[in-house]
């Protein structure tokens, strides 16, 4: 059984279990997990440089409505993906206003869609974050002059193990998600499959033990990366302190 | 210190960027998830990319998101199993011309046992057996090819089935997830044969009714129009549908099987088709 | 090089809450041997210390430093009663005080203040696991990085175990015998004898009086004042 193999970047064995597929190396399983990383982890990227400080900003600028732009900061973290992945597409499809761009259909849409998930996480842990470390160090950093683009920079590093948190919550967010890239991204074979949507598809094909064991793999990458957060966090503590 | 994390995470991203093939020679192709699911154009595309160095990606949706994919002028070729609706398609100018490229059959599976007694009934008897049986049916209900069929088969059954009843349920999903409720819920299902054979998680499922004329499916392919859509890739599609319709591309159908058995049968010189 | 001395208050009143903090307090401060602000809790001598320092601004009166209004606090520094370390190593501390500050040759300045607050031991560890009285010696430290005309403390020993207290204690007379202005809040007579060279009371928000050290430990002029030293005077 078994529809006959392709080249490789082309469906995965369709009855060879999960580990096999790990232990054979099979190319189109890591294709697989290569652009499930790439994607999660540039929206991550995307999101941090958006976020952070945005975020931190939020937290020390007194303007008015903002106990309301908080309200709805903290409301964003929730943003169901289906909504936002129909959105993204209307923005991107050909008859869409950036149609010209021709995205659609594109890993770029599916970090673009997953980006617009993972930054209201991440901007509002930063708020918390950074409001209660100025709580904390506003007379100390006052009495010490310390102002503006400094005072955001000293209050974004004294944070920093929070806001790795607040990164790696925004990861799994991305890492987990398919609602979004199944629409922006169409699940196409070879191009903007990942681990999520290859779930989806060996699900509704039936294949639930495949879909069982790449969701293991999922899980296990993503148990990986928060490791490799904690080893990075330990190291830096024994430098820095 | 901050700038260094910075580019560590760009360029552990960069690190995981897919290659960036020669994506200039390449079509989106939207089809339905039957031709998905069957594994068919697993098997095609990488023959076709072979012969023609044409990057075939494929967006596989149910017929009726399928074309309105192609009418929003995101897709360069659509490739469906709903005549009516492909023929509305082309009223509208939104395709260019209709191909005939293969047929395969649905069949009406449902339990083992066969609770409602349908087997070795004609499939139009069939429906009006599991109606009066209130017998549970899983229909798709998302302007799939196969939906559409399944709906017009209940037409011709002379059952007016808009007012359905708790017995007839429509999830709004793929040919698989029907098929995965259906086992679920021992219910019967209409099906495409290639996802069919190609499902894994069959229950107590099994074919109860097949082989009736009224069962015939027929695929057709049409290159969307440029005129409609000038960033449509008009002559890499076409050279997609010249080859579907070829000698080469009618052998490669035709030689597609799952468990030997093959699953579509090329008509492209069909002229009824 | 200006200075930020003398301190002016003039007729300086916060009020907060509907509470008055500080009365009409007509005061200047200028180089020479330690202040020391003594007064029962509540009267004032926190906000004083944080009005003189820049933190605190009057609801009525004016300040001035050196004969200017409104001068950031760059060469004055203050040392909280409870001060919060950063989330960095001892060296950090330092190291961000310094660089705030813009003083060269950062790393031969941190091996000097660690070494004149007796911390030189402790260089890489984490800030917040000292002890009370080596995180008080940590915020002395960090103000002095600043190289400050005039320091401010506000109550550094209260906290503090007998053994701390000295050790600060001798810190802060270090400090004065550099020259630099020494401005603290103290609840212990003891202490203020050990260090002041004049002494300010404060009761209610109001200063009420002022005299060279000895003077104003035996021959009080105020009632206030002899309550105080009868350690009558609470609130």
């Amino acid at each position: 059984m078994g529809a006959q193999r392709g080249e490789p970047g082309r469906s995965m064995q369709s009855d060879a279990s999960a580990l096999h597929l790990i232990l054979t190396g099979d190319p189109a399983l890591f294709a697989i997990v290569r652009l499930s990383l790439f994607v999660s982890l540039s929206a991550v990227t995307a999101a941090a440089l958006i976020g952070v400080p945005f975020g931190a900003m939020i937290a020390l600028t007194p303007f008015r409505g903002r106990e309301v732009a908080i309200v709805l900061l903290n409301a964003m973290m929730g943003l169901p993906p289906v909504v936002v992945g129909l959105a993204v597409y209307l923005l991107l499809s050909r008859s869409g206003p950036l149609g010209a761009l021709g995205l659609l259909f594109t890993p770029p849409a599916m970090i673009i869609a997953q980006t617009i998930l993972v930054t209201p996480i991440i901007a509002a842990l930063t708020r918390q974050t950074i409001e209660d470390l100025w709580a904390e160090y506003s007379d100390e950093l006052t009495a010490m002059n310390v102002g503006g683009l400094d005072r955001v920079a000293t209050l974004i590093w004294d944070g920093r193990f929070s806001l790795v948190v607040a990164l790696l919550a925004g990861f799994g967010r991305a890492a987990a998600e398919v609602g979004a890239i199944i629409i922006v991204g169409g699940n196409i074979d070879g191009f903007t499959r990942t681990m999520t949507t290859a779930i989806a598809l060996e699900t509704s094909k039936g294949d639930l033990s495949l879909a069982i064991g790449l969701g293991i793999v999922l899980i296990a990458i993503v148990i990986a990366v928060n490791a490799l957060a904690w080893v990075a966090r330990r190291a830096g503590e024994k430098i820095a302190g | 210190m901050f700038i260094r994390v910075l580019l560590f995470l760009a360029a552990l991203t960069a690190s995981f960027a897919p290659r960036a093939d020669a994506q200039e020679k390449s079509i989106v192709v939207a089809s339905t998830t039957s031709t998905e699911d069957s594994g068919l154009f697993g098997y095609l595309l990488p023959i076709f990319k072979q012969e023609m160095g044409i990057d075939v990606k494929v967006v596989a949706q149910g017929t009726g998101q399928a074309l309105d994919t192609a009418r929003r002028g995101d897709a360069d070729v659509v490739f469906v199993h709903a005549r009516s609706a492909e023929e509305k398609f082309l009223s509208e100018g939104y395709g260019v011309k209709r191909y005939p490229v293969m047929y395969n059959d649905f069949v009406l599976i449902g339990p083992r046992d066969d609770p409602a007694g349908v087997a070795g009934k004609d499939i139009l008897t069939a429906l009006q057996t599991i109606k009066a049986a209130h017998a549970p049916f899983i229909s798709r209900g998302d302007r799939s090819g196969t939906n559409i069929a399944e709906l017009k088969l209940w037409q011709e059954a002379g059952i007016d089935i808009a007012g359905g009843g708790p017995w007839y349920k429509e999830i709004g999903q793929g040919m698989g997830a029907a098929l995965n409720t259906a086992s679920a819920l021992n219910a019967y299902v209409l099906s495409d044969r290639g996802t069919w054979l190609a499902f894994k998680n069959r229950g107590d499922l099994a074919i109860l009714i097949e082989g009736d004329k009224r069962l015939f499916n027929q695929y057709g392919v049409m290159l969307v129009s440029p005129a409609k859509h000038p960033s449509v890739k008009a002559a890499l599609g076409q050279r997609f549908i010249d080859w579907l319709i070829s000698p080469d591309g009618q052998n490669a159908i035709a030689g597609y099987r799952i468990n030997g058995q093959q699953l579509f049968y090329p008509d492209a010189d069909d002229p009824n088709a | 090089m200006t200075s930020d001395l003398p301190i002016r208050l003039q007729a300086v009143s916060v009020h907060s809450g509907g509470v008055t903090i500080l009365d009409r307090v007509t005061l200047e401060i200028d180089a020479g041997a330690p202040t020391v602000l003594i007064g029962p809790n509540g009267s004032g001598k926190t906000s004083l210390l944080r009005a003189a320092m820049g933190l605190l601004s009057p609801n009525e009166g004016c300040i001035t430093w050196g004969g200017a209004g409104s001068v950031p606090p760059i060469r004055r520094a203050l040392v909280f009663q409870r001060p919060t370390m950063l989330r960095r190593s001892v060296a950090g501390n330092l190291s961000y005080a310094l660089r705030i500050a813009r003083v060269p040759q950062r790393a031969r300045r941190i091996k000097e203040l660690l070494q004149m607050v007796g911390l030189a031991a402790f260089a890489k560890r984490p800030a917040r696991r000292l002890s009370g009285g080596e995180q008080q010696r940590l915020a002395l430290a960090r103000a002095l990085a600043r190289d400050p005309d005039v320091l401010f403390l506000d109550e550094p020993t209260t906290s503090l175990d007998p053994a701390s207290t000295q050790a600060i204690e001798e810190i802060i007379r270090g400090i004065a015998r550099c020259g630099i202005k020494v401005v603290m809040s103290t609840h212990d007579l003891g202490e203020a004898q050990r260090i002041a060279g004049e002494i300010i009371l404060l009761h209610r928000g109001r200063v009420i009086e002022r005299a060279p050290a000895e003077a104003f430990l035996h021959s009080p002029k105020t009632p206030e004042a002899r309550a105080f030293l009868a350690r009558e005077l609470l609130v």
